[in-house]
């Protein structure tokens, strides 16, 4: 009987190293090890064993099924692992097929360059100031130390509805409203849509955008505002980016400055972006003129603030190259498409 | 204002290239907008002298010449017909560049060797209006005796470098040669040599011919004449002319050129007058009267008003004045006297009063921007002065000056601490002492009172002074600082700032892209837009200058403008789009208006394409979900003239309007040339902000499971699902968890008229597991609800 169970385990090892599939295992467990396998039946002759002899069988018995157990145990791992394989192989896709999108939209360059504004003067301790497109005279003009009939109110071609309203030709106008209402200290940026009569061409648009910002409080000094922006131009332009104050003159500041930054394209050697001066103008600046903190009741001996605006249209054309602003209000959505 | 080097160079020492003198005034405040230098694309063209001429051996029109250029005889062949032996021509050598990127090289003519080209005007770049001796056709021909070989530049006065500054409004002192002189001697550092002028006065005393009244002294505070006699028209010297066309200005005659001479140098426009067309020797500085007219020298008749100030003599006016002179006392080639004008006029009215003609001139321009009452002598003087050194006349003595209201000095305190505060930087007083007399303010230095010059009216108080120190100190020297910790704010969005950016984000994220339109729009779009005539919208802000009726009322809705977008990507066969904007809309109270009007903010949809309603109002509802707004509804809007009658929505949050979303109407689309199905959405953002709720709090997870029963019901067409929602959420009763409708069916198996709806209704209690008993019961209740109420019959 002890030969018999060698030869079972010997054939039933034999079998197993043979069994490709699951199936092929299973059929040769249940051949042997099954209710009608042939261990069990040679178990089942056991009772005709001596009682000296029935425990050393059953125990030879034992280690059989044990061993083959076993063996089952680790060919169907292996067994499973390769129909596993086999049917990994068979699903593959292609992964170069585009993937399923709801699509998303995107905002337009104009937002993208404001919000950006916006973020940077957050950062810095800014409040957002809102004011009226279509605003009074008085705001938009007289209160800024530009009087009627003053020159500059030709260079600025004005959209009126009546004598003493009129469509706002710059953002300035908020930083009146942002005076009259509060008290320093004051730190607002202004971004909104301004108007001026220009007739609609590469370069001009009636409608546009400026950003403004104004800072009222004791001891505000104009290495402050250069300090301010320097942040702000190597913030949106990239920290490697310097700027330039050359001196100018606005009404509602003094001294009063046009801020330059360098050339974000070629870092101020000279190109085509910069027609080869090295540096870009994108903004206007200046200490707010003691007549304007005067007229809107802050004192000037005791307050000082400097305050400066830039168009939004030029600074996302000149950081999305974008060559004519009437793209900016055509909304062609292959356009749109690529910010 | 074009200013030529060399005029520049009368007044101060420039040691610097052009390049470098306009970096430097740039950054000290002169912008310079660009260099020209004359000439530049000329070379090796030199004067030559036509020593020989033969006819061409093999060609009638041309002529072979032999032309003595100093060193050396070329043998040139020109087909020039203006040419004869002995003249001086410009000659443009072999290897010569000549404008238009020519380029002289040896060649044959017809077989006979040409070393050389003889040049007209037109080859050089120049016009016959700056040369007017040159000949209509053909060789420019120079001075006999010029010298052979010398550069034409020099000889032709072509090589003038001139900078051309932008000026700023406030300073039409820097309108001059004078005061850029004076900007660029303070940054170089050089010594500004101030005119020295001296006239010698020959004449009998100038009295004898004229005297001035000024009757309307508010608007000319002061006018000076002088008078010259054995006035001697010509032409004026080179040098002059040559500055003259330098500086943009064409010569005309010795007196002319002389006050527009005097204007570029000292700022200070000039007129002169014929003696004899002076009636009554008398000039009188009035008013206009009303109806009166004046032919300007630009040969139109001028219709003027009370409101202009003429110089008229005894009889009738004889100029505009500060813009323009009389044709009736105009210099002509037969002026034996001539009376020198120089006078200040007030800017406000030369500036109306040019505005009101149409009529703006170089003077004006310059008036306008008020100008200095004490230049006015000194700008005469140097106008005789040049009269005497041209030999144009003799002068006669006196001034014949009318200066009514002295102007008063200004005067400011200087506190170097004060300004070094204010611009953060740490410039001694003798620096800043320093910079103002160089810029010709007096500063005493015990009381530290500052004199401002005359001519600097724009300096008025002590950050015009602090303005004009660091002009010079250098803006770029000033330390970049941080504002001080007093300045300490919390910058942050407004909550209602917040909203609107998350109301883009979630309209990107929703596969919208933005756009960006004008708020101006044309009064025909409330007629494309269907809407009747008595419509509120159309109660809209008119411009009163605009650009053009397109663009000539702000707009009362933002739709037209979205379907004009809709419209532009269509019209380029973009097959779909789908966009928002968020912009205003401007709302008078009353018309005309006299209070700003409200400017209210609105977020407007448009989509088309591969798209339909359900798609919009999921956009909607997205945003709805996102801002935290669950009290809205969704309400069939009938009339609305510009939408489809039947695909239209109006939305209401918490009992309000809040917006409307459909097709648009397909007569609008048509008018706007939009696809038949467009779709438009017009929401009111400040509603969006006032019922938006970002507070979120938390509810503990279910502990017991749901229980889920789908129905599905026919029901009449015209049964809204709202209403079947309304029934099953009033009959369910608290374990009511969610309903879903899954199905909405017309055709086979459901009968005309019918349609079915199939939902799946979802039950849940937070504290126990629910029995089938209390779910059937539910159920029960919402099948008899819908039974009685819509005839509902339950489909098995």
């Amino acid at each position: 009987m002890k030969e018999q169970l060698n030869n079972i385990r010997v054939q039933a090892e034999n079998e197993l190293s043979a069994a490709e599939t699951i199936q092929d295992m299973e059929n040769i467990r249940v051949k042997f090890l099954g209710k009608k396998g042939e261990l069990t039946s040679v178990l089942r002759g056991m009772g005709a064993l001596s009682a000296e002899e029935r425990p050393i069988i059953g125990q030879i018995a034992n280690e059989v099924r044990e061993a083959l157990e076993n063996k089952i145990e680790e060919l169907k791992k292996k067994l499973q692992d390769k129909e596993r394989d086999i049917k990994l192989a068979q699903e593959v896709i292609d992964v170069t097929i585009p993937g399923k999108r709801k699509g998303l939209g995107k905002k337009h360059p104009l937002t993208i360059v404001m919000d950006e504004i916006k973020e940077v003067f957050i950062g810095m301790g800014y409040e957002i100031a809102e004011g009226p497109e279509v605003e009074k005279d008085y705001y938009n003009f007289e209160a800024l130390n530009i009087p009627k009939n003053h020159p500059a109110r030709d260079v600025q071609d004005t959209f009126y509805i009546n004598e003493n309203i009129l469509l706002r030709t710059q953002t300035s106008s908020v930083q009146i409203r942002v005076m009259e209402n509060k008290k320093p200290p004051i730190k607002v940026i202004c971004p909104g849509r301004v108007y001026r009569s220009d007739a609609v061409d590469a370069t001009h648009s009636p409608v546009f955008h400026q950003v403004e910002g104004l800072v009222v409080d004791k001891g505000v000094t104009m290495g402050d505002l250069i300090g301010t922006l320097k942040i702000f131009a190597k913030s949106l332009f990239g920290e490697k980016t310097d700027i330039r104050l050359r001196p100018h003159h606005f009404p509602f500041t003094e001294p009063s400055a046009e801020v330059d930054v360098s050339c974000w394209t070629c870092g101020g050697k000279g190109c085509r972006v910069c027609k080869n001066e090295g540096w870009i103008e994108i903004l206007g600046a200046g200490m707010v003129h003691p007549k304007v903190l005067e007229i809107c009741g802050i004192d000037s001996e005791v307050y000082s603030g400097f305050a400066f605006g830039l168009g939004a249209e030029r600074t996302a054309m000149g950081r999305f190259n974008i060559d004519d602003m009437r793209l900016l209000y055509e909304n062609d959505i292959r356009f749109l498409k690529q910010f | 204002m074009k200013a030529p080097l060399k005029w520049l160079k009368d007044y101060v020492d420039i040691d610097v290239s052009p390049k470098e003198l306009s970096d430097a005034m740039t950054l000290s405040g002169s912008k310079v907008e660009g260099i020209e230098v004359q000439g530049e694309d000329i070379s090796k063209v030199v004067v030559g002298k036509i020593i020989s001429i033969e006819k061409h051996p093999d060609a009638d029109k041309l002529q072979v010449t032999k032309v003595d250029i100093g060193s050396e005889v070329i043998q040139v062949v020109t087909g020039a017909q203006n040419i004869k032996l002995d003249d001086y021509i410009p000659v443009a050598l072999v290897g010569a560049t000549l404008p238009g990127d020519k380029k002289i090289s040896k060649g044959k003519l017809r077989g006979v060797e040409s070393n050389g080209m003889m040049c007209s005007i037109e080859e050089l770049d120049l016009s016959k209006e700056d040369y007017p001796d040159a000949p209509e056709d053909g060789i420019y021909i120079l001075e006999p005796g010029t010298e052979l070989g010398k550069d034409i530049k020099e000889v032709m006065g072509i090589n003038e470098t001139t900078i051309d500054f932008e000026i700023t409004s406030n300073r039409p002192d820097c309108l001059s040669i004078i005061g850029l002189a004076r900007e660029a001697a303070v940054t170089l550092k050089k010594e500004f040599k101030k005119p020295q002028v001296k006239v010698l006065e020959q004449g009998d005393e100038a009295k004898n011919y004229v005297s001035v009244e000024i009757k309307d002294a508010d608007l000319c505070p002061r006018y000076a004449a002088r008078v010259v006699k054995d006035v001697k028209i010509g032409p004026s010297p080179k040098w002059m002319k040559e500055r003259l066309r330098a500086a943009g200005v064409r010569p005309i005659n010795n007196i002319v050129d002389i006050t527009n001479y005097v204007m570029l140098e000292y700022g200070q426009p000039m007129h002169a007058f014929d003696l004899k067309d002076v009636q009554g020797n008398k000039i009188i500085v009035r008013r206009a009267l009303e109806g009166e007219t004046l032919k300007t020298l630009d040969d139109q008749d001028r219709n003027l008003d009370s409101s202009m100030l003429v110089i008229a003599d005894e009889n009738r006016a004889i100029a505009v004045a500060g813009v323009m002179g009389g044709a009736n006392s105009e210099i002509s080639g037969d002026a034996k006297a001539v009376i020198f004008e120089s006078a200040n006029f007030n800017g406000t009215s030369v500036r109306l009063t040019a505005k009101k003609l149409g009529l703006r001139t170089e003077a004006s321009g310059r008036f306008e921007k008020g100008l200095d009452v004490e230049n006015v002598v000194p700008a005469l003087e140097r106008a005789v002065q040049l009269v005497e050194e041209l030999g144009a006349g003799t002068v006669c003595k006196g001034i014949v000056d009318c200066y009514a209201k002295k102007q008063e000095q200004v005067t400011i305190s200087l506190r170097p601490d004060k300004i070094n505060t204010f611009l953060g930087t740490d410039i001694s007083k003798k620096e800043m002492v320093d910079i103002l007399k160089a810029l010709e303010f007096e500063v005493d230095e015990n009381t530290d009172i500052v004199k401002v010059p005359s001519f600097r009216s724009d300096v008025e108080a002590e950050a015009d002074l602090a303005e004009e120190i660091v002009r010079f100190y250098g803006y770029n020297n000033i330390e970049a600082t941080l504002l001080s910790g007093k300045a300490a704010t919390l910058g942050k969005k407004t909550y209602k700032q917040s909203i609107e950016d998350l109301i883009k984000d979630t309209m990107v994220s929703c596969g919208l892209y933005e756009a960006f339109t004008y708020s101006f729009t044309s009064p025909k779009d409330f007629d494309k837009l269907n809407l009747p005539q008595d419509s509120n919208l159309r109660n809209a802000v008119v411009i009163s200058n605009p650009l053009g009726e397109d663009y000539s009322i702000m707009r009362t809705t933002t739709i037209a403008d979205m379907l004009k977008v809709i419209s532009t990507n269509y019209n380029r066969r973009i097959d779909e789009a789908r966009l928002f904007e968020m912009s205003f809309v401007y709302l008078p109270e009353s018309l005309p208006i006299k209070e700003l009007p409200k400017e209210k903010p609105i977020l407007t949809l448009g989509m088309y394409g591969k798209t339909d309603f359900y798609e919009l109002k999921g956009n909607v509802e997205e945003l709805l979900s996102r801002l935290g707004i669950k009290e809205y509804e969704f309400v069939p809007v009938k009339d609305n003239p510009s939408f489809h009658p039947g695909r239209t929505a109006s939305l209401i949050i918490k009992g309000e309007y809040a917006g409307i979303i459909g097709e648009v109407h397909p007569a609008v689309s048509e008018k706007f040339e939009c696809p038949e199905r467009t779709y438009l959405g017009m929401i009111e953002v400040e509603s969006l902000v006032k019922n938006s709720s970002m507070e979120s709090q938390y509810n503990p997870l279910p502990k017991f499971p749901a229980v889920s029963r789908d129905i599905a019901m026919l029901v009449k067409d015209e049964i809204m699902v709202k209403q079947i929602e309304d029934i099953i959420k009033q009959r369910a009763g608290k374990i009511l968890e969610d309903i879903k409708l899954f199905d909405v069916y017309k055709g086979k198996q459901v009968p005309e008229g019918m349609k079915s709806v199939a939902y799946s209704i979802t039950f849940r209690a937070s504290d126990r597991t629910l029995t089938d008993e209390e779910v059937g019961k539910a159920m029960t209740k919402i099948l008899d609800g819908l039974k009685n109420n819509i005839e509902a019959q339950l489909r098995e």
